[in-house]
């Protein structure tokens, strides 16, 4: 029986179908989630969790109940040239006695425990739900682990309730802001970035550092990605931070900017597109020294010349599908829309969790007439404009998948837990490849949407 | 002997979950039903994540999502709010509404906010039957919130009378494939019953033409309500109490007769449970059972040299534990340690009742422990294999010891759903899966490349 699906009372601003005569986009966004609307954020804790998760020489220690370090146990596809302390789960793990007399001592302990153990070269305790209930003092509790051990040991203050993923971004931020500017910028050179906003998954900051490595620009920090406390201490030196996934660090780069003067652009490395703007642009602000820009030049030719024939027969193969979009970030979806354009593909539904209004006018621009814009959706809307809209694909992450999977459409994971690089332009080769093994796959004749038994 | 716990104050990679996950799986269970927490939104977002990565289903859990405002005033508004919406957006017939630590600290009375709520909105037409479990995330484990979920729903819904040919099983937490086995039992046996949670089909069901509020299949919500009526239960569990478990309720409520045992794992155990449906039913077990039997009887004898003195670790939920144990025992593996994070204080007597001889065979039993602690213990007790979910796989690689994945969850392999456990055909496909464990790891160890093992 097919029965109408219709849009949550109280939700119906957070949706937007871009039509001719329905031109003014006034997108409800940065709000918290409704109530019951099975939404698919996180809270604050996951917001602080994934930022700093990649910084592999720290220990991460989850001060509440067992569940939010359980859950969050190796949960990102971040990888370490070195140490990898940040694929341990480590909890203070509260149990009914703590919430009762308190955690302090508790995680006092734990913290002096796994410093001896495991040596690390700083701590960050991420403080869960209870324990602004409780009222545990972690940043005193901090300070004086800190001063007994001789390492940074950082608060980061994310319960989970205390507004959206947005501002556990922004306490991963101040938590970072606290090393930042401790180290010693000897030996940097002025034509120097940062790269924030990109996490390593799957090796990605390796392939970005190289890109701005060959053209002769040094990369002090990744930051969040394989990163380092030393490289983060002294990243305060660097003349320019590159900012990708502007949702998680742009806070930070505001902050750079104003404390030690350091500016920012914005760039995405997904798309051939957008990862050559990434580079032309950061060689433009190095626009003194020619031969950047030079080299930028030369690594985008040769390497679009490699991927370019083997592009074209995924874009014979995909030409005409129908692709729909539901990410955490929506800078993210920017990219996306070009990237699928380049094998293709059309948008008929883009969304995020956590977009703001700029994010949701920009996207409205770049959309084609009929594309559904949505904020912090759920299951059942996703399902209802995926059917509606005959997506052929889904772009998401783990909770996104069985939905596309259950109604016989191609995925494409492009959350933190993929094991392939998609950024860079052997990340747009591999994104082109991973979306035409999932839409082309024979299986799908099986599906009831296309034609299979029930 | 001393079940030995863990010294270390923090818990590095936990050998468990929490309480309200184990309640979302079991709301899954039940037909139409939506599981719903009340906390913030961060605790359905991430139990559903992890949930899906085992079951690779959809698997929808609402929150009433927490703010601020709510930590301070109360979560009534919110709880209230998200029912309704969960009412409108799903139409189920149950929602499962279990607690979390944030819910449970600020101390919301959850009960008299839901006798508000249907008294605001009763008179509105047919309302879904809110099954409400208490589930303290600093308390116990996700197997708690399972079993607290079962016995609030039989509680909630039960109903007694006149005594029905019917029989209730609490199967605990199992695998779909494991559900299915089950039910075919007692089906073949002529034998009606109520299999709860039953999420066989929920959490490892067939492709949507349409879109579906709520996967089809479950216990349906009448079913549950003549467990009060049946002639008996049959509970699996060897450390779960009646005074916490769904059977235990029925008995002591409408004197439905508790039978417990352990998971019916190996062919003592299994015998154990047919046992009780031969007397149940008055019938003996169909012969399609007994050739399971006899085939597992043959394997055994085939394969026992591979598997004899070799030692394994296993490790998870306390009653998967025992009764691998259990299996392992009769077919002279030693599971040299018993390891879990649960801590209900019962699994060495349990595995003792089992393993009558356990400490003279150099069985340890160790609760309260995480990965770090087990790894720590493969370095002392070289094992040949560890037996447990796929979060032993860090330790697994570290220790260079073979991993075979049994039980929830299982995320870095392919058909966890699908594994069988239970009875005759359960222990088959574990003994064939330990044998070939053993067989390739030694075929890899010879330079010689044996074509025949």
């Amino acid at each position: 029986m097919k029965e109408e699906i219709r849009i949550l009372e109280g939700r119906e601003k957070q949706v937007y179908e871009k039509k001719s005569g329905n031109t003014e986009i006034d997108i409800a966004c940065d709000t918290t989630s409704l109530s019951g609307s099975v939404s698919q954020r996180a809270c604050v804790f996951c917001g602080s969790r994934v930022v700093l998760y990649p910084v592999a020489d720290a220990i991460h220690i989850v001060h509440g109940p067992i569940g939010c370090a359980a859950y969050t146990w190796d949960i990102r596809g971040a990888v370490s040239s070195g140490p990898e302390l940040h694929r341990l789960s480590f909890s203070s793990d509260l149990g009914e006695m703590d919430v009762i007399y308190g955690g302090e001592k508790k995680l006092y302990r734990s913290l002096i425990e796994l410093i001896d153990q495991y040596k690390p070269n700083a701590a960050f305790v991420y403080s869960t739900c209870i324990i602004g209930l409780i009222g545990d003092d972690i940043d005193a509790v901090c300070r004086k682990v800190e001063k007994e051990k001789g390492i940074p040991v950082m608060p980061v203050h994310s319960e989970g309730f205390k507004g959206t993923k947005k501002d556990g971004y922004k306490a991963a931020c101040t938590a970072l802001m606290k090393l930042i500017g401790t180290g010693s910028t000897e030996g940097i050179s002025k034509y120097s970035i940062n790269i924030l906003g990109e996490f390593n998954l799957a090796g990605e900051a390796w392939i970005i550092r190289e890109y701005y490595e060959k053209m002769g620009i040094q990369v002090v920090a990744t930051m969040t990605g394989d990163g380092r406390i030393d490289a983060i201490r002294r990243s305060h030196g660097a003349s320019l931070n590159v900012v990708q996934c502007s949702g998680s660090m742009t806070t930070l780069a505001k902050e750079m900017e104003e404390k030690y003067g350091i500016p920012f652009i914005r760039v995405s490395y997904f798309g051939f597109e957008d990862m050559s703007k990434s580079l032309y642009d950061v060689a433009q602000y190095f626009g003194e020294k020619e031969e950047i820009m030079e080299k930028a030049k030369v690594i985008v030719r040769e390497e679009i010349q490699r991927y370019y024939p083997e592009m074209q027969k995924f874009k014979k193969a995909l030409t005409g599908k129908k692709a729909a979009i539901y990410v955490g970030g929506a800078f993210k979806t920017f990219s996306l829309i070009k990237a699928l354009r380049t094998i293709g593909m059309s948008v008929v539904l883009a969304g995020s969790q956590t977009g703001n209004k700029d994010d949701y006018n920009r996207l409205k621009e770049m959309c084609d007439e009929g594309t559904v814009i949505v904020d912090d959706s759920n299951p059942v809307e996703l399902s209802k404009f995926i059917l509606e809209k005959e997506a052929d694909l889904l772009i998401g992450g783990v909770k996104e998948r069985p939905i596309a999977f259950k109604l016989g459409v191609g995925f494409c994971d492009h959350n933190h837990e993929r094991k392939i690089p998609l950024a860079g332009f052997i990340g747009m080769y591999n994104f082109a490849k991973e979306v035409y093994e999932s839409v082309m796959s024979p299986v799908w004749q099986f599906a009831p949407r296309k034609g299979g038994l029930q | 002997m001393i079940t030995e716990t863990t010294a270390k104050t923090a818990t590095q990679n936990a050998c468990r979950l929490c309480n309200p996950l184990g309640a979302c799986l079991a709301f899954k269970g039940i037909e139409k039903c939506v599981p719903f927490l009340h906390g913030s939104q961060g605790c359905a977002t991430y139990i559903r994540r992890y949930l899906i990565s085992h079951y690779k289903e959809p698997i929808d859990i609402a929150s009433s999502n927490f703010n601020e405002e709510t930590a301070v005033f109360g979560g009534s508004h919110n709880l209230k709010l998200g029912l309704k919406n969960v009412t409108q957006q799903y139409k189920p017939d149950v929602i499962g509404i279990a607690t979390t630590c944030l819910s449970e600290t600020i101390g919301d009375d959850v009960q008299m906010i839901l006798r508000e709520y249907e008294a605001a909105f009763g008179s509105d037409g047919p309302m879904p039957e809110m099954i409400f479990a208490s589930t303290p995330s600093y308390q116990g484990s996700h197997i708690d919130g399972f079993h607290a979920a079962v016995r609030s729903a039989v509680k909630t819904l039960a109903e007694g009378g006149a005594e029905k040919h019917l029989v209730n099983i609490f199967p605990g937490m199992i695998s779909p494939a494991d559900i299915r086995y089950l039910k075919e039992i007692f089906t073949d046996f002529g034998l009606p019953f109520v299999l709860l949670p039953d999420y066989s089909q929920t959490l490892d069901g067939g492709p949507w033409a349409e879109y579906h509020r709520i996967p089809k299949g479950g216990t349906p919500r009448n079913a549950i309500a003549s467990t009060g009526s049946a002639a008996a239960s049959i509970e699996f569990g060897s450390t779960l109490e009646a005074s916490k478990s769904a059977a235990g309720y029925l008995e002591e409520r409408f004197g439905v007769p508790r039978l417990d045992m352990a998971m019916p794992i190996g062919i003592r155990e299994t015998d154990r449970f047919f046992e009780i449906m031969e007397k149940l039913t008055e019938k003996p077990a169909p012969e399609k059972y007994l050739d399971e039997r006899r085939r597992l009887v043959d394997a055994y004898a085939d394969g026992h040299k591979y598997v004899f003195g070799k030692k394994a670790i296993v490790y998870g939920e306390e009653d998967l534990v025992i009764s691998i144990a259990s299996f392992l025992d009769e077919i002279g593996i030693v599971p040299v340690l018993c390891a879990s994070g649960g801590k209900s204080g019962l699994m060495r007597n349990k595995l003792g009742e089992l393993i009558p001889d356990m400490e003279e065979k150099g069985i340890k039993v160790r609760h309260g422990v995480d990965f770090v602690d087990i790894e720590n213990e493969t370095a002392v007790l070289q094992p040949d294999l560890l037996i447990g979910n796929s979060k032993g796989f860090t330790m697994s690689k570290k220790s260079r010891l073979p991993l075979l994945r049994i039980g929830f969850p299982i995320h870095d392999r392919f058909g966890g759903q699908r594994l069988h456990h239970l009875g005759y055909r359960g222990t088959q496909e574990l003994f064939d899966r330990i044998v070939n464990t053993i067989i390739e790891q030694r075929q890899n160890a010879s330079p010689i490349g044996y074509t025949y093992m």
